[in-house]
């Protein structure tokens, strides 16, 4: 992090889970939809709730709150499938809500703190504290990463 | 280099047909050196492409190709005698010059060292290397050849003509040379010239017809045509059954004798076609007589073929582009549809139903324009069988039959490489070595047959040698040793399993490995390719008799029809090429063999899978119906029923893929989206009867 600047902001989508607050890069966001009808998959991964028909393109959707081993919750209508492109993966993430677009100042961002004995864990890349929020920023590769 | 993109395109593309066209010739002059008329088609080729070449700017490319007709024009003017050596280095040219072609159209600059290629057509061209048997059969047709015109014949005999004439007679056939004139107010000539055709096949075979069967259909003659016919029949026979057809007002039927085929091979073209004239003038440098006419029979014959249909050329992305519009429609449909019968309104229902005709012809020829011949793939096989059969000593020829056959780009691109190996198969293992071959009774040379063809809603490929066959032994052992299945399950295997298992994973029968095939990879990854593009491959095979790989291929990919049925809530789509019939069983029909719960369908014992234990589909009760519905499917030989809970109705589809995240799902081959926008999956048959 010594390289990088104080006035480098990343901008980022901050979204909610549980009491959680999460960020992901606009960079790797294709869009927010609101809750459609998923079209379950056998034989899949528990937390692959299915597929999405999204403009003619058919997408994958993965529950966050079951990835992260958290409780289900019922469905109301601020649940959003936020669009996640990476690499050649198009993939769609159930979560509570998705509020704020902002920027955070790289600078900010530290190492996950020593928790210890929760599953989603292994899926931070690190967090940020702004104004009193901690914004918690994934490691999407790791949350995509099948064979976990 | 200044270039404009387009004429780049233009010059790469023919440049490609005429070295295709050289390949193509070389193979044919191969088996016939003696015919120069083919060398002649060879040079125009090479002709025409170093002109292209030197225009565009590709100087070696030129270069070679001028190297290459020389040797060429030394062929023709009977300087230098045709044999396999010199066609290795003709052929070695091409090769070259093919590089060069991708080169230029991978934006390259076309620059290739050929300096040893263009080294030993020097040699040639200087008369190195060359045998001394020279020897013509021309000579004797033009010695021959004596100045005594006839009046009313029309039709002219090559060479080919005589040997099939000499052939027929030899046989007992009759030949004769039947002039028909119909009557002067006869109003669908071309209908009647149809039905004598008709008639002549049943009763033999139509050798020669002047004019050509395609003017005769175009209706291009006046009130007579003549045609020469090879029989069993007699003359009488002949012109009574011809008589039958009405509108005929006469029937001449002259026996065919040598002489008047010596005359009518040397007189002058009875024709006053301009076209004919000139082209005999541009293609004929050679003295002899004879040869001037087969050339200009066999350029006519060329160019009828090709002036028939008008085309242009549209580049495949705007073909992919225009597909993809179409499948968007196909959704659409759908969902016009569903809303239709929602709503209930006639006139809209009227409406949405036109249209549903209308976009049936357009997929239809959306589809058929995305078709290609195979051809495209099966070109490049004979050469490669060519040096495959030299590099391994042995003497194989290959026939390639229907390649006509067409199908979609998206399969074309992929059939390729799994023909390539199947081939590189049947050379290396499948045709034994003509000294083998001599001792077990065969021939020396052994034969490969590949072959294309439609049947349904399916294109078929086969591969067939007459080679040594699989050794069903030697595979069970193999088989068992490297663990592909176990003796037990062995002994249960049927001849054809047996043989299938040379298709599976970690199975590789060559004892040595060769360069041509055989490194454990192969078969296998053939069996993936294809059932990947929704076919599936068989093996027949009889030991020291030979092998038939036969692939069976979908005509297209991307739209395909399919029975929606209902499990629960979730829609699944089952391809209708799978399924034999649906049907409805009572409960108490179903018996128990071995733990699996079986029905029996008409007399056979079939299997059932309850598709909501595959999929486990969640229950909200149990059902305890009397009645199950049944869709019963096909892999292969083998039946299969799949429980669901309703049918729904056939539907067209679009194909759509899960995405990159979701690879090998389980008895899943993909997705669609219905009419009402959900997603529905594709159930994949074959991985559920493994």
């Amino acid at each position: 992090m010594a390289t990088v600047t104080e006035q480098e902001n990343i901008k980022v989508i901050v979204f909610q889970l549980e009491d959680k607050e999460y960020a992901i890069p606009v960079t790797n966001v294709q869009g927010i939809e609101r809750l459609m009808h998923i079209t379950r998959v056998p034989r899949t991964e528990k937390y692959v709730k299915g597929v999405i028909n999204l403009r003619g393109v058919v997408t994958p959707i993965i529950d966050l709150r079951e990835r992260f081993g958290l409780p289900p919750v019922e469905q109301n209508d601020s649940v959003r499938i936020i669009i996640i492109q990476l690499d050649d993966m198009e993939v769609g993430f159930v979560v509570d809500s998705a509020n704020d677009v902002i920027d955070i100042p790289v600078s900010s961002i530290e190492p996950q703190p020593e928790v210890v004995g929760i599953k989603e864990e292994a899926f931070i890349s690190g967090v940020s504290k702004i104004d009193n929020r901690l914004l918690i920023l994934l490691h999407l590769d790791k949350i995509l990463n099948l064979s976990e | 280099m200044e270039m404009n993109q387009q004429y780049l395109d233009m010059f790469i593309e023919e440049s490609k047909e005429h070295l295709q066209s050289c390949s193509d010739n070389l193979l044919v002059l191969e088996n016939n050196p003696e015919d120069l008329s083919i060398v002649n088609e060879i040079f125009r080729s090479a002709h025409t492409l170093k002109g292209m070449a030197a225009t565009m700017g590709f100087e070696d490319l030129a270069d070679l190709t001028h190297k290459m007709e020389n040797v060429l024009d030394a062929i023709r003017n009977e300087k230098i005698p045709v044999n396999s050596n010199l066609l290795d280095i003709v052929f070695e040219s091409v090769d070259h010059l093919e590089a060069m072609i991708m080169d230029v159209a991978e934006g390259g600059d076309g620059k290739r060292d050929v300096s040893e290629t263009v080294a030993k057509l020097k040699a040639i061209e200087a008369g190195e290397l060359i045998p001394s048997q020279t020897q013509s059969q021309n000579e004797v047709a033009a010695d021959v050849a004596t100045e005594e015109p006839t009046i009313v014949r029309n039709l002219i005999y090559d060479e080919y003509d005589i040997t099939v004439f000499e052939q027929s007679k030899e046989q007992g056939f009759n030949v004769f040379e039947i002039t028909i004139s119909l009557r002067p107010d006869c109003l669908l000539k071309a209908a009647r010239v149809y039905m004598v055709f008709e008639v002549l096949e049943k009763n033999g075979e139509v050798l020669k017809s002047f004019p050509t069967v395609e003017k005769l259909e175009d209706e291009q003659f006046d009130q007579s045509f003549q045609v020469t016919f090879i029989t069993k029949d007699s003359a009488e026979d002949i012109q009574k059954k011809i008589n039958k057809v009405s509108e005929i007002d006469r029937v001449e039927v002259v026996p065919l004798t040598k002489e008047m085929i010596k005359n009518s091979s040397k007189e002058g073209l009875v024709s006053n076609e301009q076209e004919e004239q000139t082209t005999q003038q541009v293609v004929s440098q050679s003295p002899k007589a004879t040869e001037k006419k087969a050339n200009v029979q066999k350029d006519k014959n060329a160019s009828k073929q090709s002036s028939h249909t008008k085309t242009i050329r549209v580049s495949i992305e705007r073909l992919d582009i225009l597909m993809n519009l179409f499948e968007e429609l196909v959704t659409d449909r759908g969902r016009l549809q569903s809303i239709a019968t929602e709503l209930n309104h006639s006139e809209l229902s009227e409406t949405v139903e036109r249209m549903s005709r209308t976009m049936g012809d357009l997929q239809n020829i959306v589809l058929t324009m995305r078709m290609i011949p195979v051809e495209t793939v099966f070109n490049r096989f004979p050469k490669m069988v060519r040096s495959l059969s030299r590099d391994l000593n042995k003497k194989i020829t290959l026939n390639i039959i229907g390649a006509e056959t067409e199908l979609d780009r998206t399969v074309i691109d992929e059939i390729g490489d799994p023909l390539v190996h199947l081939i590189r198969n049947s050379v290396d293992h499948g045709i034994e070595s003509p000294e083998v071959r001599r001792a077990n009774g065969k021939p020396e040379e052994g034969t490969v047959v590949l072959r294309a063809y439609h049947s349904g809603n399916h294109v078929f490929i086969e591969i067939e040698d007459d080679g040594a066959g699989i050794n069903k032994e030697k595979v069970l052992n193999k088989a068992i040793a490297k663990g592909v299945v176990t003796p037990e399950a062995a002994s249960m295997l049927t001849d054809k399993q047996i043989n299938e298992l040379i298709l599976e994973s970690g199975f590789s029968t060559a004892e040595k490995v060769t360069d041509v095939s055989g490194r454990g990879v192969g078969l296998d990854v053939v069996k993936t390719t294809i059932q990947s593009l929704g076919g599936s491959i068989s093996i027949e095979s009889q030991e020291g008799i030979g092998s038939k790989f036969s692939i069976q291929l979908p005509l297209t990919l991307s739209i395909i029809s399919v029975m929606l049925v209902e499990i629960e809530e979730e829609i699944y789509a089952v391809p209708l090429s799978s399924i034999i019939e649906t049907s409805i069983i009572k409960k108490s029909d179903i018996l128990n063999a071995h733990n699996q719960k079986v029905i029996d369908f008409r007399g056979k014992v079939v299997p059932l899978i309850f598709l909501d234990e595959v999929f486990e589909v969640p229950r909200t009760e149990e059902i305890d119906d009397e009645f199950l519905s049944i869709v019963i499917v096909r892999k292969g030989d083998n039946l299969a029923g799949l429980v669901v809970d309703s049918f729904i109705g056939q539907q067209e589809i679009v194909l759509k893929s899960l995405g990159n995240y979701l690879k090998n799902i389980f008895a899943i081959s993909g997705a669609t989206i219905l009419g009402n926008g959900k997603v529905a999956l594709i159930v994949d048959v074959n991985a559920l009867m493994k």
